[in-house]
């Protein structure tokens, strides 16, 4: 029985955050503070004839104006090398902090303006002259992979940055012997990130010690620390990077970018504090998207619904450059078949380049599209049979009695993926029982009866989370009895501080006010990964857990002796050592802390040496997968188009459940993120990969009048044996099914006219041409 | 360009401040005064998360000079809380779990106060109505609308 762990306590984040004295990025304000505004590329696609700085440069208020060639001079490594590594890769495409002789997407950085506010530099930024001969830009994906498409960069070979198929069993032979089998082509698309700050930094350079700090707002600061330290040429301890308060992620915070190295360049320059902060333009033209994907793809089953094999082809938009890797194609391709019995599999997907900003995980990385995909074949195969969409699913998702499942998959680090734990056709009857769906289809015909449209669809996911193979997190007792814990996880929102000390206080006296976390922070934690894949409670959960055993472990022993009682005797309680039951006869942590610093000539009681700290980089290689179904009910407007979405009934399972009450937050926020992706959320490029939606009023995210009148969480809990905690991640969980239960749910309301929905975001006129072709002709 | 001096009233304190005519109210709060829990999340007027009081109404303190606001009584985040104690509708935000990231919260909860002064009874429809002026990407608003709920139904 736990008395923090699995409960939902206060979280300690939220005080500060409540009276306005969080401290975000944009907070960080130090004395001699100067203020960077970027010069961006206006064009897709060009070649740099030159850049004239002279005129901004003359402006009062400019302290500099740099573009490449001004800071080549002093970078030991010019371009950001931050592909994950792959043999899919068809060409290298590291990105350069600032643009050389050739711009490959509207927003890419050409020149940095440093002056004395914001308004100067951006007014400077306007003066700088840049000649441009432009070039034929690539606008999309599909038309990138022609033979006679246009090269997104013109020095490359072609436009195809990554190639690979994954496959398992002999599908042709599946396909050529199944009695059914359906196509479906889907072009998928997922927009931006658009946590409420936008990215930024400040880089303190301290000039008595030639050090610099970069305070950042990133998910990934050991990382951010190790690209400055290459392309600085600095060694690490010259370099300190850290994360104030973020005020959100969703993936493409984890991104070095070129802004972080071309400010922490200014800074060294100039020898002052240099902040930049992206507005949100510069957010929809610079932060990494998750964007288009084409999926042609077929599935062959049986006369019982049986799947006997699923394949195809998948067309990647990557963007401009190279700034991750292959990962969300792979995340998707390899999310499609997961969650169901799938005996054949092969899925080629190819990587195309792209005039447009670099494509990286958003919150989900891939798998809402895979989910998408097979969902869709799904409720084709069930509409052929005359099946209900439940019971084809029911049929073919990965039995309960069969976990752990060893699936013939591999992560794109080698390693076999292998179900952990669940129960997925309960989780789904679970989901379907909330959302009565037995009896809807008495309510959409009295709703019919009355010419209203409404419709009911459901999709299962499986998320592959806790990415490994480490987290770092440091425990120890100060000679205050104070609890220090510091980390290499990163926290943008999701309660990381909380978490954590949650699960040292469960075995260092049950007192949250006792512990003092750090987050993301390379100078109080050696080693780190950061915040992404749902990974940071499963890994930096589980170092804390152990560490803090460990702390735990030694406070006993010297109490003992300082006691003169028995370690079994004791229990740690609030901020002293006690005999159980018996609280006179107690030490504070202050005071064992004390007696395990030591002291001159004396021996350390208990015998385990000095100090009550410990360090832990738990390694935990395979993934944990949590799994979830999700069931939508909508009503659709046959005159406009328009969906109401009147109902969301979702059921998940990651595990135990550290913080029930930010579980469900976690997964509220997924689901909300989902209906984007689902109904509103487009980045609209043109034909010239110019982008057509660069606000918040043209690019439209969920608004609470927009979320179901009924949201109903429900949870099941299958502990996974690859931790001690038992915990699976949940961070990204509440978006991956979202889309494909919505479309499922349309297409089931407009089933009178046929509707068949491939695409989306599904905006009204889509539906308007399928619902009444005549009209919009 | 031309410097201005003025004075802005925030939660009841005078800020003498001298500022060019083009800064907005929400760099005047955060740069001028030193008040840093008004945050900005778009500068165009979309996500609220600058969302400010002046004169008892809501407003985007990005789309509003600060040399407009002089004379005016301006709330903001750091004025809810009397002391060490949080008011009723921060205590709501964090017993519903309101908030995660934070960013955008200072905006929803000067939102929220508004709603609840202008009418404590409101509905729900017409607090979700409301509450859709404000941006909010971790929670999916479920639970703020709970909070605001909550601070309704106890003043009632």
């Amino acid at each position: 029985m736990t008395r923090i762990v699995g409960r939902d306590v206060k979280r300690i984040e939220d005080p500060a955050l409540l009276r306005g004295r969080g401290r975000f990025v944009d907070d960080i304000a130090p004395p001699g503070l100067l203020h960077v505004a970027f010069l961006r590329s206006p064009h897709a696609h060009a070649a740099i004839l030159s850049v004239d700085c002279s005129a901004a440069r003359a402006m009062p208020g400019v302290h500099a104006v740099l573009s490449y060639a001004d800071i080549a001079p002093l970078l030991a490594e010019p371009r950001l090398r931050v592909a994950l590594p792959s043999p899919a890769y068809r060409q290298t495409l590291d990105r350069p902090i600032l643009a050389m002789d050739e711009v490959v997407h509207v927003g890419e950085p050409v020149a940095i303006v440093v002056a004395t506010d914001r308004a100067i530099a951006e007014d400077a930024a306007a003066l700088i002259e840049v000649e441009y001969d432009l070039l034929d830009p690539v606008a999309d994906a599909v038309a990138a992979l022609e033979p006679d498409a246009p090269r997104a960069h013109r020095t490359a070979p072609h436009n195809l940055l990554a190639e690979f198929t994954l496959a398992y069993g002999d599908v042709d032979a599946a396909f050529a012997a199944a009695p059914h089998v359906l196509r479906e082509s889907l072009d998928q698309h997922r927009g931006g990130s658009h946590s409420m700050e936008c990215r930024g930094c400040v880089a303190i350079p301290d000039a008595v010690e030639d050090r610099l700090t970069l305070w950042s707002s990133t998910q990934t600061p050991h990382v951010a620390r190790r690209m400055l330290c290459d392309m600085l040429g600095l060694a690490e301890d010259r370099i300190r990077v850290a994360t104030p308060d973020v005020g959100g992620g969703f993936g493409p915070k984890l991104v070095f970018y070129p802004e972080d190295a071309a400010v922490a360049v200014a800074a060294r320059l100039l020898k002052c504090p240099v902040k930049w902060i992206e507005d949100r333009r510069e957010h929809f033209v610079a932060t990494t998207q998750e964007r288009d994907q084409r999926w042609d793809v077929e599935i062959a089953f049986d006369d019982t619904g049986r799947i006997l094999g699923v394949r195809g082809e998948v067309i990647h938009d990557h963007g401009a450059y190279t700034a991750r890797g292959i990962n969300v194609a792979y995340g998707a391709v390899s999310a499609m078949p997961l969650a169901y019995v799938v005996p054949a599999y092969a899925m080629r997907c190819r990587s195309a380049v792209t005039n447009k900003v670099p494509v990286t995980p958003v919150r989900g990385a891939g798998q809402p599209q895979g989910v998408f995909a097979m969902e869709r074949l799904l409720d084709a195969a069930a509409r052929k049979l005359g099946l209900d969409r439940a019971e084809i699913r029911r049929r073919n998702l990965v039995p309960g009695d069969a976990m752990p499942y060893a699936t013939p998959l591999r992560t794109r680090g080698g390693m076999q993926v292998v179900l952990d734990s669940g129960d997925y056709p309960r989780c789904l009857q679970a989901a379907l029982d909330r959302a009565e769906w037995d009896g809807f289809a008495a309510r959409q015909a009295a709703a019919r009866a009355q010419g209203r449209y409404l419709g009911i669809g459901l999709a299962n996911y499986v998320e592959g989370t806790g990415r490994g193979p480490y987290e770092h997190v440091s425990v120890r007792i100060e000679a205050s009895g104070r609890i220090f814990v510091a980390t290499g996880a990163a926290a943008m929102g999701q309660s990381t501080h909380t978490m954590l000390a949650q699960i040292v206080a469960e075995q260092l006296g049950f007192d949250m006010a006792n512990i003092e976390v750090v987050a993301g922070d390379t100078a109080a934690a050696p080693l780190g990964l950061g915040g992404f894949n749902s990974r940071q409670a499963v890994l930096a959960g589980t170092s804390a857990h152990v560490a803090a055993l460990k702390v735990r472990e030694r406070v006993l022993r010297v109490a003992a002796t300082l006691l003169e009682a028995a370690e079994a005797d004791l229990e740690i309680e609030g901020r002293a050592v006690q005999v159980k039951g018996v609280p006179a006869m107690r030490v504070t942590l202050a005071e064992v802390a004390r007696a395990a610093a030591g002291l001159p000539g004396f021996s350390i009681p208990g015998g385990a040496g000095p100090g009550l700290a410990a360090s832990e980089e738990v390694v935990i290689d395979p993934m944990s997968y949590a799994n979830g179904s999700c069931v939508a009910e909508v009503e659709v407007d046959e005159a406009t188009g328009a969906v109401t979405l009147r109902r969301i009934s979702f059921v998940h399972d990651c595990g135990r459940a550290l913080h029930p009450r930010i579980v469900d937050g976690q997964v509220l926020g997924g689901i909300a993120h989902g209906i984007g992706n689902a109904l509103y959320e487009w980045m609209g490029y043109d034909e010239q990969a110019q982008p057509v939606t660069t606000t918040l009023a043209e690019y439209l995210l969920v608004t609470s009048t927009e979320m179901p009148a009924e949201i109903s969480i429900g949870h099941i809990e299958s502990p996974t044996p690859l931790n001690p905690l038992g915990i699976k991640g949940v961070g990204e969980s509440g978006v991956i099914p979202v889309a494909a239960a919505i479309a499922s749910a349309i297409e089931d309301a407009l089933s009178p006219f046929n509707v068949h929905i491939t695409r989306v975001p599904v905006m009204p006129q889509h539906l308007v041409a399928q619902i009444s072709p005549e009209a919009v002709r | 360009m031309k410097d201005h001096a003025l004075t802005l009233t925030v939660n009841g304190a005078a800020h003498r401040i001298t500022v060019p005519a083009r800064r907005s109210l929400a760099d005047a709060l955060r740069e001028d005064c030193g008040l840093t829990g008004t945050h900005l999340g778009c500068e165009h007027g979309v996500c609220g998360a600058c969302t400010v009081l002046v004169d008892g109404a809501p407003i985007r303190a990005c789309l509003m000079l600060a040399v407009q606001a002089e004379g005016a009584e301006i709330r903001t985040v750091e004025g809810l809380a009397s002391g060490g104690t949080l008011n009723p509708l921060q205590q709501a935000f964090t017993d519903h779990h309101a908030l995660q990231c934070g960013f955008c919260t200072p905006g929803f909860l000067m939102l929220a106060t508004a709603m609840l002064e202008e009418n404590p009874a409101m509905e729900e429809a017409e607090m979700v109505d409301r509450l859709s002026a404000n941006l909010c990407r971790c929670t999916g608003y479920t639970n703020i609308l709970r909070a605001v709920q909550a601070v309704a139904a106890a003043r009632r």
